[in-house]
């Protein structure tokens, strides 16, 4: 991989398609919590929402 | 609740001490390692005040904290990707402490060294294709013949075959921009198209894919996505990356 990103602010829905979609997903009784697909939903609608109250 | 847990960012190919010195994690804390069974796992102390299970399901609703903590740890996970064969773990993934992650390289290990396998020596790139909202629509006909009504009634019709050829000529381009980068990448992976609110973007995004590229075929990737942009009338093509290969870093089945 080339450094070209570490320098740059890259957009956060861009992040989040990938930390909360992508991944190794890791399961079972070691683990106390892990990100699942409900949030994602959350995030998004806490994205959108404050998209939104910019946008007024 | 006091006390603290470990945070798990990715496993890399080691030990050969892919983190560099100084790095700090999601709570401010010091970047460390657990070597163990041939991998490394890079991780950092958080307190469980603000990881536990009850703390983070209200945590990830605060969207100041969760761009923070993405951010924080793409950037541990960009750092360690630039010196090792890298597998990011999904955001929050947590546990008691560092005996249970090596228990878990002993576990899971056959299987993330066969994603460390396939991501070695490549970087994912998102690729983005919009259809471009300033193309102006075609001219509406003037009404000429018939009366009113079926006059009206063609040119809706004459509109709506319109639009559609447009959405099966976007969707034929979209396809032939996948086939073409589809054919320098290891792997693909679909994202869903962004809400038009999320990605900012006046245009409507068609696909949302990230690719899996060979590093040494990253220039003609990108080379090649830039002219598809270009050569494509209709659409926008949007390059982003290199990524570390959190879209293609999932474990198969044993």
């Amino acid at each position: 991989m080339h450094p070209d990103l570490s320098g740059t602010q890259v957009a956060l829905v861009d992040l989040l398609d990938r930390l909360l979609a992508g991944g190794v997903v890791l399961s079972g009784d070691l683990i106390i919590s892990i990100a699942g697909v409900d949030l994602v939903r959350v995030s998004l609608r806490a994205l959108i929402t404050s998209t939104e109250h910019e946008l007024r | 609740m006091t006390g603290t847990a470990v945070y798990l960012y990715a496993v890399a190919c080691g030990p050969d001490r892919p983190v560099p010195e100084g790095l700090t994690g999601v709570s401010g804390t010091p970047v460390l390692t657990v070597e163990h069974a041939g991998l490394t796992a890079i991780v950092s102390s958080v307190p469980l005040a603000e990881y536990g299970a009850d703390a983070l399901r209200d945590k990830l609703d605060d969207l100041v904290w969760l761009e923070r903590t993405a951010r924080a740890h793409h950037a541990v996970v960009v750092a360690v990707a630039q010196v090792a064969a890298t597998a990011p773990v999904r955001l929050t993934t947590i546990f008691h402490d560092c005996r249970q992650v090596a228990g878990l390289l002993d576990d899971r290990g056959g299987q993330i060294r066969q994603a460390l396998a396939r991501v070695a020596g490549h970087a994912e790139w998102g690729v983005k294709v919009y259809g471009d909202s300033r193309r102006p629509s075609p001219e509406p006909e003037p009404i000429t013949a018939g009366s009113p009504g079926t006059a009206y009634l063609r040119q809706r019709n004459r509109q709506r075959r319109g639009a559609e050829q447009a959405a099966r000529q976007l969707a034929a381009h979209t396809g032939r921009i996948h086939d073409t980068l589809a054919a320098r990448a290891t792997a693909v992976h679909t994202h869903r198209p962004q809400d038009p609110r999320l990605s900012g973007h006046s245009g409507i995004m068609l696909s949302n894919t990230a690719y899996l590229v060979a590093d040494r075929e990253c220039a003609g990737f990108t080379a090649a996505a830039e002219q598809l942009g270009a050569a494509v009338t209709g659409v926008e093509v949007e390059v982003a990356g290199p990524w570390p290969a959190y879209s293609f870093a999932t474990l198969q089945d044993p």
